[in-house]
């Protein structure tokens, strides 16, 4: 069996954890063993049936006093217990920064590799050794790789596959798991959460609008302000500009920063260094404004304009307020 | 306080990432080096604990003998140890790697007793394991949480405890670490400051410790680096100056999104 830790937070379900199940699907098939999934924590119940549309032919569920919330050293240990008494082929999760941290956790306690960021996998099939593509460098260079392991451990790329349903959703069997859990393990259990801002945020926002190193000041965001609210999108950043101080981190997007997948980025004054792109990739369609037309945004780019993004923006706010008149 | 820091050299990355020959590193001869961004952070945040707090931060690197130019670099910045675990220059794999640091950190323990804090970054910025803070916290018995961009330190509670802000989307959680602790910190934690001349001069005397590991290789290995096959995007250019406007509003309606 291959087994999928799915990633949720207070039962909803993580985009990675569905990219996970959709690349597992696949995975499964090639080892020709069956998909199941866990599900770790207070409220999952009604993350199983999502487990089943995107293919887990069985779900286990742990809950305990110490999973109550997310907590890596709980969730950690409650995932290598199932994998001691599951005896899975494998074991995957999402590429996301809780799904890296859980399966770090896993590959600790059980003392074995763990192979990040997985875009590839071949399994042996009983020949010993698999092999694997994966991403560095957030995915501008990708490495292949060998894993020589009794009980491979692998996480995908964020984002290098998308989440797909099955073909034939499948009601899962469920079976509760009761595990022991040493009441230590709470030492790294979320103790508070802080709500900065409510609505859409960088990740989530349909339209984000990005500015870097040639807006030139903190105040000269304002009308990248102004577009963003009028669409119903987000102000992101270069690290340029986290880096000058002119904007907070949660803006940045990036390796080091936030991974966007709005349905637009107009990018402008962004010249696309590698950490930047890298964030901005998964937007399903990129504009670019920039006075230079080599630039590598907007060489990147589907759609470009060669314009100085203090005429551009106001220009682009003015049309859409006519329009809207 | 005594903070230990890891930091890794990594290629200094800008719109390019070139490979050598053999397929199995990173080309920098036009790139430079520097810490891994989310290290550089880590650094900062010890030494101004240590600034807050008083005590000492030493930092630890596994790498090849030009590593140590990331601790003179940390030094110049205000970090008072360096201890470099000497290897080859070739990529060690997550678990060699922390078996590597693991020691390294329980020898400069038996002889000054426990750091309060471990900092790593989350992810180095190359190879991205996402693992060896986990692996070297968990095997020294210490808690850790990754994704941290926020660390206050009470000495006064039970002993002492670190509050570890970690961002998630529009907001941020917080966890209470039980001292001796770990964390895994992210860029944005704090701005880094620059080397004073007075820094880069006494950088220049950090005495580096070197020491060797026998930690054997773990089961993930390199069999080669490449570039990945960008799809080719055919740009439109929808016009020069803001007379395009009205052709990027048509994008946006098309688009669905206005």
């Amino acid at each position: 069996m291959l087994l999928v830790v799915l990633e949720h937070d207070r039962g909803s379900m993580d985009e990675a954890a569905r990219e996970a199940l959709t690349f597992g699907r696949g995975l499964a098939t090639q080892m020709g063993v069956p998909l199941h999934g866990a599900l770790i924590g207070a409220d999952n119940a009604e993350l199983v049936s999502e487990a089943g549309a995107y293919g887990a032919e069985a779900v286990y569920t742990v809950a305990h006093e110490v999973l109550a919330d997310f907590g890596p050293e709980a969730w950690g240990e409650t995932a290598a217990e199932l994998v001691r008494r599951l005896n899975p082929e494998a074991v995957l999760a999402g590429g996301s920064e809780r799904g890296n941290e859980i399966m770090a956790q896993v590959a600790a306690r059980l003392d074995l590799p763990l192979v990040a960021n997985c875009i590839e996998v071949q399994p042996d099939n009983g020949a010993g050794e698999w092999t694997m593509t994966r991403q560095q460098w957030g995915g501008s260079l990708l490495e292949d790789a060998r894993l020589d392991s009794e009980r491979p451990l692998l996480t995908t790329g964020l984002h290098a596959v998308a989440a797909e349903r099955a073909e034939s959703p499948v009601e899962p069997t469920v079976e509760a798991v009761v595990v022991e859990l040493d009441q230590s393990l709470a030492r790294t259990m979320v103790k508070d959460r802080v709500v900065l801002e409510a609505g859409v945020t960088l990740s989530t926002a349909p339209v984000v609008i990005g500015g870097g190193r040639g807006v030139g000041s903190p105040e000269a965001f304002a009308p990248l302000e102004e577009l963003a609210a009028m669409l119903g999108g987000r102000v992101g950043c270069s690290r340029a500009v986290t880096n000058n101080g002119w904007r907070p981190h949660s803006d940045q997007v990036g390796q080091t920063g936030t991974r966007i997948t709005p349905e637009i980025y107009i990018a402008s004054g962004i010249s696309g260094a590698i950490q930047h792109w890298v964030g901005a990739k998964a937007s399903k369609h990129i504009l670019a404004i920039n006075i230079d037309p080599e630039a590598n945004m907007v060489v990147k780019a589907d759609w470009a304009v060669i314009a100085d993004l203090h005429e551009m923006i106001p220009a682009i706010t003015e049309e859409i307020k006519r329009r809207r008149a | 306080m005594r903070i230990l820091c890891c930091v890794k050299r990594v290629a200094a990355p800008g719109a390019k990432i070139n490979v050598t020959d053999d397929g199995l590193a990173v080309d920098a001869t036009h790139l430079g080096f520097a810490t891994s961004p989310h290290e550089e952070c880590g650094v900062e945040e010890a030494v101004q604990l240590t600034e807050r707090h008083g005590g000492e931060v030493t930092v630890l690197t596994l790498g090849p003998p030009e590593a140590a130019d990331q601790l003179r670099y940390a030094a110049s910045v205000g970090a008072h140890h360096g201890v470099l675990v000497a290897t080859d220059g070739s990529a060690w794999d997550p678990q060699r790697t922390a078996a590597a640091l693991t020691e390294a950190i329980q020898d400069l323990e038996a002889d000054d007793g426990p750091f309060d804090l471990l900092v790593f970054g989350n992810e180095s910025a190359d190879s991205g394991g996402f693992q060896v803070g986990v692996r070297v916290a968990y095997a020294l018995g210490r808690p850790i949480v990754n994704g941290i961009k926020g660390i206050e330190v009470d000495s006064e509670t039970d002993g002492g405890v670190v509050r570890a802000r970690r961002e998630i989307d529009g907001g941020f959680e917080v966890y209470e670490l039980p001292m001796p602790a770990a964390v895994g910190v992210k860029e944005g934690l704090n701005l880094p400051r620059y080397p004073t001349m007075r820094g880069r001069l006494a950088s220049k005397k950090l005495e580096v410790a070197e020491v060797a590991s026998g930690a054997e290789p773990g089961g993930q290995s390199l069999v080669r680096l490449h570039r990945p096959r960008e799809a080719v995007t055919e740009t439109v250019v929808l016009g020069n100056g803001p007379e395009a406007a009205p052709a990027v509003v048509d994008v946006l309606e098309e688009l669905g999104v206005l």
